[in-house]
């Protein structure tokens, strides 16, 4: 029995999705008209779409360069976020009737509930203190706080992989760690994926950690510099949301491409 | 079997050592510190409980904890009614489902941060010009300009983004519900809000359990929105926890006060969450 298209329920759900487009549409239009063309209509197309805006925001905001922090801050916290949380996460699956890895276990994992604000004013002191106010310290940092959440969701995944693999390998003298990268890491795709989805969003959108550690405005990521560049954005929109619309758009094209693995890994990460 | 054990060792304790020194350490500092009287910098010494004592008589921590209450609360609720209805939506036989699935999960994807600003122009140009047009005198000024609305406009912003994650999740829920629980519904004449009674919602109990506690687990942390739309203000109206905690020990000197609201603030939101894990999950099982 096939169930005919319910178009009231389709139609809903188009008039809802404007909603969520609407400001995009803003966005984009509004980032390509000159001021008076604002003042005039705010809705309306622009005119001519004027590049202008865009070279001033970039000029201004020296945007290269913070998509060239975000960019290796993501990238490498990813990277690294992925060949350790997952070895650490294996090791820890693996040996859960020990009570010592059975405590690493509760120990990481009731970390997530600890809110960052407890632990920003003494992290800030610190890593200053150690000269890890910089991008590699913010990368450090996503690699380790990652550990709370990931090695929840990976040690859920690897307790549903069977070890016959593992014990052929052991069999055939492979030692631990050949075994972690040759046999279960390539196993841990999917998982692999997901956590990957979760870090890069993580890395690319925060603000909070980037603005409470980083001492240098040359380090700025791409939402911290917008929030730098407010006081002449409230006097530009056209100039602000070219620069918005800048800082969005990499996020914006690698979901278009990609949507249905990070929709999918986004859920997995969830229910696990 | 001995070197196997070496190797989960060597795996393992160093990712517990520096887990300990970036994230426990801090922590335990932030509670020593919470008993002190030092403001970030200079001398300091051992106050006790003065810090929480005047947390406690603080109006304007009062009013922070009421503000991010009263925004954690409402935006959850508006959250995971919303987020129900379009994974319902979506779940339905419907036209270019892929699409519009893809139109609504978008925004989790976006910089919370500019979305706000995005959002800021629109409160501050588009919704007063629009009022203007339609004669309807109460949205002609910016509302986030409005002590008493600020909020409401944060309300907004926060659940047009949190929306598009907690469908995903009821989505996800909604697909595991086999069609034949309803057609057996149908043919004893449930209606169709019987049906979402007694079938969808049982069925997705779980799902509801998680978006609940995690979108406000997050609402209670706000932070970027704020930044982004009223930096707290207009004065303090719009002044949340997390906000309050970064200025005041980062711009206003007081680092052993503001770990005392820390403290304090952790320990609400355990509680809280706690709470609500028990409460939904006692639902679960007697659904």
């Amino acid at each position: 029995m096939k169930k005919k298209t319910n178009w009231l329920i389709t139609s809903l759900l188009v008039i809802g999705s404007l909603f969520i487009l609407f400001p995009l549409y803003l966005t984009v239009t509004i980032a390509f008209k000159t001021p008076q063309e604002t003042a005039d209509s705010i809705l309306a197309l622009p005119k001519e779409w004027r590049v202008q805006n865009f070279l001033d925001a970039i000029e201004i905001t020296n945007f290269f360069h913070a998509f060239q922090n975000s960019f290796i801050i993501t990238v490498f916290a990813v990277i690294f976020t992925l060949l350790t949380n997952s070895m650490v996460a294996y090791a820890i699956a693996r040996n859960l009737d020990k009570k010592f890895y059975k405590f690493l276990f509760y120990y990481f994992v009731s970390a997530m509930f600890i809110p960052f604000p407890i632990i920003m004013l003494p992290i800030v002191k610190q890593t200053s203190a150690w000269g890890m106010d910089n991008i590699y310290g913010l990368i450090f940092l996503y690699i380790v706080y990652g550990l709370a959440f990931n090695v929840f969701v990976y040690v859920g995944y690897i307790k549903s992989i069977p070890r016959e693999l593992e014990e052929a390998a052991i069999v055939d003298g492979a030692s631990t760690w050949q075994i972690f990268w040759k046999v279960v890491f390539p196993l841990l795709t999917p998982m692999n994926a997901t956590v990957g989805i979760l870090t890069c969003l993580w890395a690319w959108n925060d603000f909070m950690l980037p603005l409470v550690l980083l001492s240098d405005r040359e380090m700025a990521t791409l939402p911290l510099v917008q929030y730098m560049f407010q006081s002449q954005f409230s006097t530009d929109y056209n100039l602000a949301f070219a620069s918005y619309l800048m800082a969005l758009a990499p996020m914006l094209l690698v979901y278009v491409f990609a949507q249905k693995w990070i929709i999918s890994g986004v859920t997995k990460g969830a229910i696990k | 079997m001995r070197k196997p054990k070496i190797a989960f060792f060597l795996m393992t304790v160093p990712a517990m050592v520096l887990f300990f020194i970036f994230h426990t350490y801090p922590a335990l500092q932030g509670i020593y510190y919470s008993f002190t009287d030092w403001q970030g910098y200079g001398e300091w010494k051992f106050v006790g409980l003065k810090n929480y004592i005047n947390v406690f008589k603080d109006d304007r921590v009062l009013h922070a904890y009421l503000f991010t209450f009263k925004f954690a609360i409402v935006s959850t609720i508006l959250v995971n009614v919303i987020s129900l209805l379009i994974a319902m939506g979506l779940n339905a036989k419907i036209k270019f489902q892929k699409t519009l699935r893809a139109i609504y999960f978008m925004p989790n994807v976006l910089s919370i941060l500019i979305v706000g600003y995005i959002f800021n122009f629109i409160f501050a140009q588009f919704v007063p010009m629009i009022a203007e047009k339609l004669g309807i005198e109460a949205l002609t000024v910016n509302i986030l300009g409005n002590p008493d609305l600020a909020w409401l406009g944060i309300v907004f912003v926060a659940v047009w983004q949190a929306v598009a994650f907690n469908t995903i999740l009821y989505l996800a829920g909604l697909v595991t519900i086999p069609a034949d629980l309803y057609e057996a519904a149908s043919m004893d004449g449930a209606n169709l809000w019987k049906r979402f009674w007694h079938v969808t919602f049982p069925m997705i109990a779980p799902f509801f359990t998680i978006n609940m506690v995690l979108a406000m687990k997050n609402f209670l942390m706000v932070f970027d929105q704020i930044m982004a739309m009223t930096g707290g203000g207009p004065g303090q109206a719009t002044e949340s926890i997390a906000l309050l905690i970064y200025r005041g020990g980062f711009e206003g000197g007081e680092f052993a006060y503001q770990s005392a609201n820390a403290v304090i603030y952790f320990i609400v939101i355990v509680i809280i969450s706690v709470i609500q894990i028990r409460f939904l999950q006692r639902r679960e099982v007697e659904m």
